[in-house]
């Protein structure tokens, strides 16, 4: 569909793309508060070609969130927020578009799917209406047209009976249905990105391969890009091309999907592909959680951030942050003592040995020394599981 | 919800009932024989004794009370034995004053006090914003009566452009009852126009917040557009809950306002059968009022439940 | 609202509607900083201001007898209808009384009413409420169902005709607003230590073995005295403004002890609007005065504890 009234920008027609669709460049976004500046985004770059789709993952409070409202340009108004760098849709630049302009893009250019659709949809407005006054008004559809799109839009995301969810308010629908309401009305206008904050939280496993498998079908149908954020690994291992390891505001690891499950270099993607539990354990196997929390993005700490919770962490490491270094095509990781490495192995033996939480939980012991399972990670994850 | 309905009837009944029992009983208490105001120099016992059984002053008062209640369930709701006029017909002539008071200054507060706070809400703290704030704050530690005073001040003996007191109803003559009507309803208004400016203002600042409203935005509709078709809609519940709580100070402000203005209505009735031990009068007003008055909290209660989708009902 | 009172309060429909029983769950009280600021850390040199200017009104009421001020009942006769000049501050009135001691006299009857029938309703009321709210049960029915009805009768009403029958002096003017004050005051508290009262922190307290005494003193008091006071100076602040509305009427306190409503009207009657405006300005700032500051510190308490959601 294309907006028919006011266009103020051209955009490209997907298919005549020649560069990737999204970039975004040293993307910075703090917060100022009263506990002191927060650094929600701290320098982020990556890039999305037309079609593609890329996971971002991380803890809450990795800044994943504040990312793709910050990639749109969605933040707060007021003087609290300091963005800087670049983000470039098809060309255009975002972040120096004017208000006006920046509207132009939302909608039928980007759009955005929210986390929670309990309060991501306005409660006291009817499902319907929701949907088709994007349709009215930057579509410039008539209200007939408006209604018969958005039930075709409702049918295509798999709601039954949409005449009648139409005229329901959000609350009446249940968690699934909504999420799929949330879907339509971010396709409604028929954006070339996507960006997917979170589409799954709250949902039930069943329902949640329901809306990843619709998100991809409108994908694929569309020729759409989409940005997938998550906290669960397992919700982008198959379903992203490429994948972006956020931590503290800062991109920790990136690489294709493949890639980074199977030559995974940054010890945080290890550990995090470490936590998540496998049918194949035994029942009963402990989790392996990362011991200590997130830093306060308020109050980052000097070197790396990730470690104070790394169980290779080394003086250079607290002292030194590293950047981001190449470790083949399209991968690139931030780690002196990279997962695999001759210099990994010795560095977890000598934390063990100093008595390092990280590192005992990383190697299975608890405190008082008694031994637990598995072998120090030398390769990638997939040699770490089994054990006990 | 019918069953919602019917339990908030049945409580809205049991109230007014205990109601009346409380005005029957208060006005009972009042010091003071009617018998020697009607009667005046001619008071000799036996025509005491007579006026007294024939206003049925002799029987024992759980029973006056049943007459009374019946009475006033076929309508009659009792005579003023000063001026002779029913009861109800001084409610009929005096009821219309009071919703007119009411329905001018709402409309009035509504009118002044939305379009302000859609104003103030689109950019807080900004100098539209402070202004408005201080200026409804100062607003509201302003009584009625002294507003009703200024303006009388100003208008009324200054400007000579409206009346200082006296009613004239509408079917008489629209454009002076309009006069007659103003400075009071402005008066009655100030304090409403405060609450609800200050109310929807902070309502709708936390309702931007939001986050169906950024997901609004993002949806590239103008920011005008957000405010007032999806900002506007949860915050106006707000504002009337916030209306049911200005009844109160309606109501003593419409007292004040309409002993001043010399407006007959009901609480102008009032205080007049109060002071002149007009007892029948007492109660049969008291009833009204306080049955307008439940009735008006019952009724913005009610259309809260009805009206707003995200309460759920029993 | 009564007017002078600071809107952000409790919807009174769910005063009247919010039974055991009622599903309408009604969010009221907004704090007054929207939820995107953070709740300000003090309480701002605005609110003691506000309340020094309060303690020094009330300073002045409680002292007035020992005030080197002029007697506010002697009637000059060569001193009539006189601007604020050296020997009358703020002038004399149509009777040659001195306004300011007037005004302090005055206030003492508007003060008087307005705090000590808060404070007895708070007392009465509000602890009628932490216990209701606590406890529970039949006893919590019983109180609930009766401020319900109590609060359905307006007000004003109330008063006039009570006081009709039973005379205005000052104490029984106190215990009649006391009479109004205490029901609301006890929802109020009733609510807020409801809210608390099922909060993790409580249940862990009572899984330690404290007492109800203990927890009350601990655990509920310091979380429902900021919107218990912050109710109650609304709570004056109406008193203040329906006192002075009957006083305006000449419903109040009998003459010849002044209050300010009585001030105000007689600096209306008689032409004296014109003839000298002072008799009813001074008294109308001095209320003012009063009930901005009374606004402020409800305002900045509310603020600063974040008094935000109270179900009923």
């Amino acid at each position: 569909m294309i907006p028919r009234r006011g266009a103020r920008l051209r955009f490209p027609d997907v298919s005549e793309l020649s560069g990737p669709l999204l970039e975004v460049d040293d993307l910075v976004t703090h917060f100022r508060t009263d506990r002191g500046t927060v650094r929600a985004v701290d320098g982020v770059s990556l890039t999305v070609g037309r079609g593609r789709t890329l996971g971002v993952v991380g803890e809450s409070g990795s800044g994943k969130t504040v990312l793709s409202r910050s990639i749109m340009g969605l933040l707060p108004p007021g003087g609290t927020v300091v963005r800087t760098g670049s983000v470039r849709l098809a060309g255009h630049e975002l972040t120096t578009m004017t208000p006006p302009a920046l509207r132009e893009v939302w909608g039928t250019q980007v759009a955005m799917v929210f986390q929670d659709p309990m309060t991501a949809l306005n409660p006291v407005v009817r499902v319907g209406r929701q949907i088709t006054e994007a349709l009215r008004i930057r579509v410039g559809l008539d209200k007939r047209g408006a209604q018969e799109t958005a039930l075709s839009l409702l049918t295509s995301v798999g709601i039954p009976s949409p005449e009648r969810r139409m005229r329901n308010y959000p609350h009446e629908l249940s968690g699934g249905m909504r999420q799929r309401v949330m879907i339509a009305i971010a396709l409604a206008c028929g954006p070339k990105l996507l960006l997917a904050d979170e589409p799954t939280t709250g949902l039930d496993v069943t329902v949640q391969a329901q809306i990843l498998d619709l998100l991809a079908e409108q994908q694929r149908e569309r020729a759409m890009a989409m940005v997938l954020v998550s906290h669960d690994l397992g919700v982008v291992a198959n379903r992203t091309d490429e994948i972006v390891v956020m931590y503290a505001g800062r991109v920790v690891e990136q690489a294709p999907t493949a890639t980074l499950f199977a030559r995974t270099r940054m010890p945080y993607t290890e550990a995090l592909l470490r936590s998540i539990p496998k049918l194949a354990d035994p029942s009963h196997t402990r989790l392996r959680v990362i011991p200590g929390r997130p830093p306060d993005l308020a109050a980052v700490p000097d070197g790396c951030r990730f470690a104070p919770r790394c169980p290779y962490a080394q003086d250079r490491c607290r002292q030194e942050a590293p950047p981001l270094r190449s470790a083949g095509p399209g991968h690139f990781f931030a780690c002196w003592i990279p997962v695999g490495s001759p210099e990994s192995a010795d560095a977890l033996a000598a934390n063990v040995t100093a008595g390092m939480p990280a590192a005992l939980a990383f190697a299975g012991r608890t405190s008082s020394g008694s031994s637990g399972s598995s072998g120090v990670g030398a390769g990638g994850p997939l040699a770490a599981t089994g054990g006990a | 919800m019918g069953r919602y309905i019917a339990k908030r009837l049945i409580q809205l009944v049991a109230i007014t009932f205990i109601l009346s029992i409380g005005v029957f009983m208060l006005v009972h208490l009042l010091p003071g024989d009617p018998t020697l105001a009607i009667l005046g120099p001619n008071d000799t016992p036996t025509a005491r004794h007579e006026l007294l059984a024939q206003l049925g002053l002799n029987k024992s008062l759980p029973q006056q009370y049943w007459t009374w209640l019946t009475n006033v369930f076929s309508g009659n709701l009792g005579k003023s034995f000063l001026t002779g006029q029913t009861v109800a017909n001084a409610v009929a002539v005096a009821l219309p004053i009071d919703l007119e008071l009411i329905l001018f200054s709402q409309v009035m507060a509504i009118v002044v006090a939305v379009p302000l706070a859609l104003l103030a809400a689109r950019r807080p703290n900004r100098v539209l914003d402070r202004l408005a704030t201080t200026t409804s704050f100062g607003m509201l530690s302003i009584p009625t009566f002294v507003v009703a005073v200024l303006l009388v001040l100003v208008f009324a003996v200054q400007f000579h452009a409206f009346p200082a007191t006296g009613y004239v109803r509408f079917s008489t003559d629209p454009v002076q009852n309009v006069r007659s009507v103003i400075l009071p309803s402005v008066a009655l208004a100030f304090g409403s126009i405060a609450i609800y400016y200050r109310l929807l203002r902070a309502d709708l600042i936390a309702t931007m917040q939001e986050d169906y409203i950024t997901m609004a935005r993002s949806k590239g509709l103008s920011a005008t557009y957000v405010l007032t078709r999806h900002a506007l809609r949860p915050s106006s519940f707000t504002l009337l809950a916030g209306a049911g709580i200005s009844i109160g100070s309606l109501f003593t402000g419409a007292f004040v306002v309409e002993v001043l203005f010399q407006l007959p209505g009901i609480g102008y009735q009032l205080v007049n059968a109060i002071f002149a031990r007009d007892y029948l009068m007492v109660q049969g007003m008291a009833l009204v009022a306080a049955v307008f008055y439940l009735v008006i909290n019952f009724g913005v209660d009610f259309l809260l439940t009805v009206l707003d989708p995200r309460v759920r009902r029993a | 609202m009564p007017d002078g009172v600071t809107a952000d309060v409790v919807a009174p429909t769910e005063l009247l509607g919010a039974d055991a029983g009622s599903e309408s769950v009604i969010v009221a009280a907004r704090a007054t900083t929207a939820p995107g600021e953070a709740p300000r850390r003090t309480l701002g040199p605005l609110f003691w201001i506000s309340l020094g200017w309060m303690s020094l009104l009330v300073l002045l009421a409680v002292l007035a007898p020992v005030l080197p001020i002029k007697s506010p009942t002697y009637q000059d006769y060569t001193a009539v209808n006189i601007g604020p000049s050296v020997h009358h501050l703020l002038g004399t009135d149509d009777l040659g009384r001195d306004l300011l001691s007037r005004i302090i006299w005055g206030s003492r009857v508007s003060l008087t009413i307005g705090f000590a029938s808060v404070a007895l309703g708070l007392l009465v009321g509000g602890s009628l409420g932490l216990l209701a709210g606590l406890r529970g049960g039949f006893g919590d029915t019983v109180l609930n169902a009766g401020s319900f009805v109590l609060l359905a009768f307006p007000p004003l009403l109330a008063i006039l005709v009570i006081e009709a029958f039973w005379g205005r002096s000052l104490w029984k003017l106190t215990v009649m607003f006391a009479f109004i004050a205490a029901p609301q005051l006890f929802r109020v508290v009733r609510a807020t230590t409801l809210s608390f009262a099922d909060r993790e922190f409580v249940t862990a307290a009572r899984t330690m073995g404290a007492r109800t005494g203990r927890i009350l003193r601990r655990e509920i008091l310091p979380n429902v005295l900021p919107a218990a006071v912050s109710f109650a100076l609304l709570g004056v602040a109406i008193a203040i403004i329906v006192e002075g509305s009957l006083a305006f009427l000449g419903l109040s306190i009998q003459l010849p002890v002044a209050s300010l409503g009585n001030i105000v009207n007689a600096g209306v009657q008689n032409d004296n609007l014109q003839l000298n405006p002072y008799i009813a300005l001074w008294p109308a700032l001095y209320i003012f005065l009063l009930l901005t500051s009374l606004n402020l510190m409800a305002d900045r308490l509310r603020g600063r504890y974040d008094v935000r959601e109270i179900k009923l």
